[in-house]
């Protein structure tokens, strides 16, 4: 079966256009463990590695504001060693610093990350509360769509046969003092998120001007909660507020049980996490 | 034609491009360093190098070697500049990870410790004084059942010591 290495990108759409049969890899690391699974080989493959636009990493300006764009084929790995990342988007350092182990982030891109569209998916709730935006591109053209508008379900994506994922823009947050990114599983490296909890907040003179909240595993796709949200903003960062937005958040999601933990204990732990918020490292309690 | 250098020897492989790099290591070229534990990207044990990086190579195609420096086990001993110096007896040589792995405790059954020296080597290659932190971080893709882990990152401890005073 043939597996294409095409190194640009008018290759590569060429390619999809040409073999309406083949499929996408990048780093393989969810596509080859699924094909394997289900007993089935790879077929006709377009592979994603050698396209270096794909790979960058750059910080940009927008009509809105500084972003930054990141190429869809950018490893989990490329992320981490990004100073451009760590510095303007520090969730998504988090996300990708609790993300598998080295030897997976070495091949796994965020571009599969989010075409995967697991609700386990690490880079995504931060790619969510940060309001990033995807870029698709096809022989027949490119478009924009907003994250949430993307990922439509579990596995589910509005992404076309002949379409590919080059890139996610990411909007530097500006006036967001806390970025908190926790990720509960069941052992310290190589586990999928059991529940996770990413939040933004600016917090200014003690109360909360805004919140971003998002939770992992906890639903078909990223569960937000605009209630909890609510809650917080235009209060003080206690715990009773928060203990509020937990209630709120608890009502929101919609777990599922499945062989790493029961539905009750994920819809717990996903209001547990915000309480964590008040005793975040560097905070005075009741601050 | 998937053409590619293995160990420093070039190759010419005519397979399926998307058979598993593992299989067709272990099989076409015959190298059984490269061991399969999972085949599903969990343990580690499969770990090889594609230009200097390591790679799990149950979840690499034979395609993805083309125009790479592949390195496996068999070949890190020669990565080390300081061996061809050194190398008086007639054993053969061995990266300094894989000396302080046997000497230090850190191989028991030995299952993982191929993959578990690749990712190793790299990391002291990129960072010659990792406290062990860091060196746990690293091997934290790499499943061992025998040793409990602390000798091995002992053992890359030691290692990293070695190669600091070598270099
Ligand atoms: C051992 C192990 C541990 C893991 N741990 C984690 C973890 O902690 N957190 C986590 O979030 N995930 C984890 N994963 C899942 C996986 O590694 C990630 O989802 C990864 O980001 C997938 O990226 P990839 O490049 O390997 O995708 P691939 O497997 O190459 O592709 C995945 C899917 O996306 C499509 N695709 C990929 N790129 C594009 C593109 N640019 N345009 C269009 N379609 C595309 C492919 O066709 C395929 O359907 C783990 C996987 C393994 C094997
Ligand atoms: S065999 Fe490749 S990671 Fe286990
Ligand atoms: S020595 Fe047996 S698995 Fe590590």
């Amino acid at each position: 079966m043939p597996l294409f290495l095409p190194t640009d990108l008018s290759e590569t759409l060429a390619l999809l256009a040409d073999h309406p049969e083949a499929r996408i890899m990048a780093g393989g690391t969810d596509l080859l463990v699924r094909l394997r699974a289900a007993g089935r080989t790879p077929g006709t493959l377009v592979c994603l590695e050698r396209v270096a636009e794909l790979g960058r990493i750059e910080a940009l300006e927008t009509a809105t504001g500084p972003a930054v764009r990141i190429g869809a084929a950018a490893t989990i790995t490329d992320l981490l060693r990004s100073d451009t990342v760590r510095q303007r988007l520090p969730l998504l350092h988090r996300a990708a610093s609790a993300f598998a182990a080295p030897t997976v982030r070495n091949a796994a891109t965020i571009g599969g990350n989010i075409c995967t569209a697991s609700p386990a998916a690490d880079t995504l709730p931060a790619l969510h509360v940060m309001n990033a935006s995807v870029e698709l591109a096809s022989r027949r053209g490119a478009r924009i769509l907003p994250m949430p508008h993307f990922v439509t379900g579990p596995g589910r994506t509005a992404l076309e046969p002949d379409e590919v994922l080059t890139g996610v823009v990411v909007p530097v947050p500006r006036i967001f003092t806390i970025h908190h990114f926790e990720k509960v599983g069941q052992r310290q490296a190589m586990a999928i998120a059991v529940v996770s909890l990413t939040a933004m907040l600016a917090v200014e003179d003690g109360r909360i001007r805004d919140a971003r909240l998002a939770w992992g595993s906890v639903g078909p796709t990223i569960v937000r909660c605009p209630e909890a949200e609510a809650i917080l903003r235009g209060s003080r960062l206690t715990l009773t507020a928060l203990t509020e937005a937990a209630r709120a958040a608890r009502r929101a999601v919609a777990p599922i049980s499945d062989v790493r933990a029961t539905a009750d204990y994920r819809r717990q732990v996903a209001g547990n996490l915000l309480l964590r918020l008040a005793d975040l490292p560097g905070r005075k309690p009741g601050s | 034609m998937i053409v590619f250098t293995l160990n420093g020897i070039g190759q010419r492989l005519d397979v399926d491009p998307t058979l598993r790099a593992l299989d067709v290591l272990r099989e076409h070229c015959g190298l059984t360093g490269p061991k399969e534990g999972c085949g599903t990207g969990e343990c580690g044990a499969c770990a090889i190098w594609m230009d200097g990086v390591t790679r799990l190579s149950c979840l690499t195609l034979a395609g993805q070697l083309h125009g790479r420096a592949v390195t496996t086990i068999e070949g890190l001993a020669d990565s080390w500049d300081e061996n061809e110096a050194t190398d008086t007896t007639d054993q053969p040589p061995l990266h300094p990870v894989q000396t302080a792995l046997a000497e230090r405790g850190g191989v028991q059954c030995g299952y993982c410790t191929p993959g578990m020296t690749m990712v190793a080597a790299e990391l002291l290659r990129r960072e010659p004084n990792p406290d062990r932190a860091a060196i746990r971080e690293a091997v934290s893709g790499n499943l061992c059942r025998c040793t409990g882990y602390h000798k091995i990152v002992d053992s890359i401890e030691d290692a990293a010591e070695t190669m600091r005073k070598k270099r």
